[in-house]
């Protein structure tokens, strides 16, 4: 068959102590949309890093158009015609869009001829994009534009897509969609990694899926449903959260016109953001990522102060007091980034629990720590949360992330907060630990606590929520209850409609 | 093709393999550079490292300066230690020690020539102060105004020795010393000398002050939240603001303490060893004691074991200088390279070498 673009054949690779790749063999056709699916950890990146010279193969073989492909390095890889946009950008915040897309380049063009080749492609895949604008001002969706033009600047016979969609709103997953589609109309394949199943469904042709590095089934995506994938994804069948409690106590958390300066030359102000959550209730807050998601959580964990009435629990002011004293409150938080800022990397699962609950589950005595305490209090988490591990004396960032998660918000949950409020709970989980933490979540709420959930996650939002709200620019729209809210609703709230009507007017 | 591949966990193994390993290397290369200098190598290692311990004709006169020379490191070192394990670089220890002695001198003088007990205790105190309030100066601009304590304490050593040189000539001049600049001589004055506590030991109260600070440091950094809070501070400043520990307190702590001990060790050398407050009156102690720290990996006991290796190759360094006629600056050279060869070798506590084929790119 002479449509195949690139044959992958038997591509195996191993790391120290795990298989990443077992022969894995499937093929991508000229100008086909090729999902690549699989949860965190089943073999997706080490693939996609093969393909794109990052990684070499132990085993197996590679093809394009025919020919043997042995990409050496990126630079190989992007002189074949395979090209990569990243889940995280690697942009200069301080630079411009065209001298961001320059650095990456081998022989850039000249600036004002760089910039006239940049407003092409734009308007040719409906990608508005302002050469000129500096990085650091645009939003998350616009620079994946950056990245996206970046690569289609070098005509790629393949792009390798992973998760685009988790950055973006409903409105700019669309354009995004429209874009692809362009692409492969025209002949260029897409290798697209995600786990968000419907995405797949609407905009691929085929699918492969990969499991514990094997490759264990493949589906034509429009004849599937989203839970035949997903248990082809897990092997297994698992079960959505149950549904949650419906009667609500008195009001433990509310938050009046809170707002805030920007914390950095980039961080977003909060403005003027009220809201108000129940004993038993789960409010889901939306938002494309940097909307001012983590300066609420620092508004809300204590780390960055208020004025004292704008945050208050129980009918007490707690705005002007720091993460301590509101935690012996039963304020409990989880922040998004896990290593660094839930936890530290280098330090053990043990001296972890001692971070957040060192005065909730009693660990001190005059100041000391009780280290015994603290390994029990660790491995309660470990045990209740199944989190994978050799022990409690491990360092955190040995830990894989889906497992580090669980055992950072299992710390929280298991000090008993009145109030909790998490920040992105699964990002980045597979989709099995994913549903025992929502479960988790819903069960403390069943048993009377208040929870915030910020996530960009609208699927997890609409799954746990009762009511639902979402940032955009450090504002927070009106907060609706889940039950009956469509999706074009959600992404009106999100403010989603800005800079959309140019691209595929 | 060698490459470097990174640990899951940092090694334990290598966490206090490469001190002994750059010890070794710092013997090989400073071999070779005796022989470039035209001295027997292995005569001078020997010199340097066994002699001032075994030798029949030495060691009677340079085991106890072992002590005298380590306990001032020691001291010093911890404080810094605890400072640098919460990323807060208290470069200027050797000021803080200038004040401590000047600040613990002075008080003692004053009450010249009582003899009350109580004399000797005010100085200690009056060290620890003077180092403290030297201390303050970097922490609180610092914390007021966000400046770099690195620089600050660094540049108020030479403010420090500015002043040394001032009250020795002026202030604290022994009014019978004849118009020579320097203090009356504190360890001949009853009431203010820091004596041995065991003759001949070289064991005076600095030293035991030091060993306490070993076992208080200890306890600290493995214990007490206190310790974990400022642990976690170096690890993970944003963790460590997310578990409700306040910088500016963590800063002001750490300088406070170390400031406090360099002062102590200032007092107790110029109560002792240097007897006197004089214009050279100091002799690198506070910075000598940022590779104790290192050394000892920031961790106490290490850290009791390095003062002690360091005081060796200060010892057995003039002995080589005498014996041998080896320069004086090699000493100085021998202590840099064991800095440095230890941060070189500390690569491997988080990676590890792999040799053979190399992955692509």
């Amino acid at each position: 068959m002479d449509d195949i673009l690139l044959g992958l054949i038997g591509l195996t690779k191993a790391y120290p102590g795990v298989v990443a790749n077992d022969d894995v063999s499937f093929d991508i056709k000229r100008g086909e949309v090729h999902a690549l699916l699989g949860e965190n950890g089943a073999g997706k990146s080490t693939l996609v890093k093969m393909i794109y010279g990052l990684v070499k193969p132990d085993s197996g073989a590679m093809t394009l158009n025919g020919a043997t492909y042995t990409p050496t390095e990126p630079r190989a890889a992007r002189a074949s015609g395979v090209a990569m946009v990243f889940q995280h950008f690697s942009l200069f915040d301080a630079l411009t869009v065209a001298e961001n897309i320059a650095l990456g380049m081998e022989t850039p063009p000249k600036p004002r001829d760089l910039a006239q080749q940049i407003r092409n492609v734009s308007e040719n895949y409906g990608l508005p994009l302002d050469p000129d604008r500096v990085v650091g001002t645009l939003s998350a969706g616009e620079r994946q534009r950056v990245e996206i033009i970046r690569c289609l600047l070098q005509n790629p016979q393949l792009l390798i897509m992973d998760e685009p969609t988790s950055v973006l709103t409903p409105q700019e997953v669309s354009i995004l969609f429209q874009t692809l589609r362009q692409l492969s109309a025209e002949g260029t394949a897409i290798l697209y990694i995600s786990h968000k199943l419907e995405e797949i469904r609407k905009l691929c042709d085929n699918a492969t899926i990969l499991r514990l590095g094997k490759k264990v089934a493949t589906c034509i995506p429009r004849e599937t449903t989203a839970r035949e994938m997903a248990e082809m994804m897990v092997g297994s069948s698992f079960s959505a959260p149950s549904a949650r409690a419906r009667d609500l106590g008195e009001v433990a958390l509310e938050v009046k016109g809170l707002s805030l300066p920007a914390p950095g030359a980039f961080g977003t102000p909060l403005r003027d953001i009220s809201f108000t959550v129940r004993q038993g209730e789960v409010l889901g807050l939306g938002g494309v990522a940097g909307n001012g998601q983590d300066e609420l959580l620092s508004a809300l964990s204590g780390e960055q102060r208020s004025p004292a009435a704008m945050i208050r629990m129980h009918d007490v002011d707690i705005g002007a007091l720091g993460p301590t004293a509101r935690r012996d409150k039963g304020l409990l938080t989880g922040p998004e980034e896990r290593l660094g800022h839930a936890a530290a990397p280098d330090m053990s699962l043990t001296e972890n629990a001692v971070l957040t609950a060192a005065r909730r589950e009693n660990l001190l005595s005059r100041g000391f720590v009780n280290w015994g305490r603290a390994q029990s209090f660790a491995e309660k988490v470990i045990q209740t949360f199944d989190v994978r591990t050799p022990g409690a004396g491990t360092a955190a960032r040995a830990l894989s992330g889906g497992n580090l998660q669980k055992y950072v918000i299992g710390r929280e949950i298991l000090q008993q907060p009145n109030v909790l409020v998490v920040n992105q709970p699964t990002w980045g989980v597979d989709a099995a630990a994913a549903a025992a933490i929502r479960q988790a979540l819903l069960d403390l709420a069943a048993q009377g606590a208040a929870i915030v959930v910020i996530s960009q996650d609208l699927d997890e939002l609409i799954e746990i929520s009762d009511r639902f709200g979402a940032l955009n620019e450090g504002r927070l729209s009106a907060i609706k209850p889940v039950q009956g809210l469509s999706i074009d609703e959600i992404g009106l709230m999100m403010g989603g409609a800005h800079d959309m009507e140019v691209a595929h007017a | 093709m060698i490459r470097l591949e990174k640990r899951p966990q940092p090694s334990k193994i290598w966490t206090v393999m490469t001190p002994v390993l750059a010890v070794f290397l710092t013997m090989i290369i400073g071999g070779v550079m005796f022989a470039i200098l035209g001295k027997p190598p292995l005569e001078a290692i020997r010199t340097i490292f066994w002699d001032p311990l075994f030798n029949a004709q030495f060691a009677s006169y340079t085991r106890p300066q072992l002590l005298v020379k380590a306990g001032p490191l020691i001291l010093i070192a911890i404080g810094l230690s605890i400072g640098f394990r919460a990323g807060i670089w208290n470069i200027g220890a050797e000021g803080q020690y200038i004040m401590g002695a000047i600040f613990g001198a002075a008080a003692g003088l004053a009450f010249y020539p009582s003899d009350s007990f109580l004399i000797f205790p005010l100085m200690i105190m009056a060290g620890a102060f003077g180092g403290f309030v030297w201390a303050m100066i970097p922490a609180i601009l610092r914390t007021a105004f966000r400046t770099n304590e690195i620089l600050v304490s660094l540049m108020l050593v030479y403010v420090a020795e500015a002043v040394l040189a001032s009250v020795s000539q002026n202030l604290l001049r022994n009014p019978e010393g004849m118009g020579f600049p320097g203090s009356r001589n504190l360890s001949q004055w009853d009431a203010s000398a820091n004596r041995e506590i065991i003759a001949n030991s070289g064991m005076h109260w600095g030293v035991l002050t030091a060993f306490v600070a070993v076992i208080f440091a200890y306890v600290l950094m493995t214990r007490h939240i206190q310790g974990f809070n400022i642990r976690l501070t170096g690890e993970a400043p944003r963790a460590a603001r997310f578990a409700g520990v306040m910088p500016a307190r963590i800063v002001i702590f750490c300088l406070g303490l170390s400031g406090m001990l360099a002062g102590m060790a200032g007092l107790f050398e110029v109560a002792g060893p240097a007897g006197q407050i004089s214009i050279d009156f100091n002799s690198g102690y506070g910075f000598t004691a940022i590779i104790v720290a290192f050394l000892g990996r920031l961790h106490p006991v290490g850290i009791l074991l390095a003062g002690l290796l360091m005081a060796l190759t200060y010892i057995g360094g003039e002995l080589a200088q005498l014996m041998l006629g080896v320069p004086g600056a090699s000493i100085q050279l021998f202590q840099g390279m064991l800095l440095f060869f230890l941060l070189a070798t500390d690569v491997f506590i988080n990676f590890r070498l792999r040799i053979g084929q190399a992955e692509a790119a």
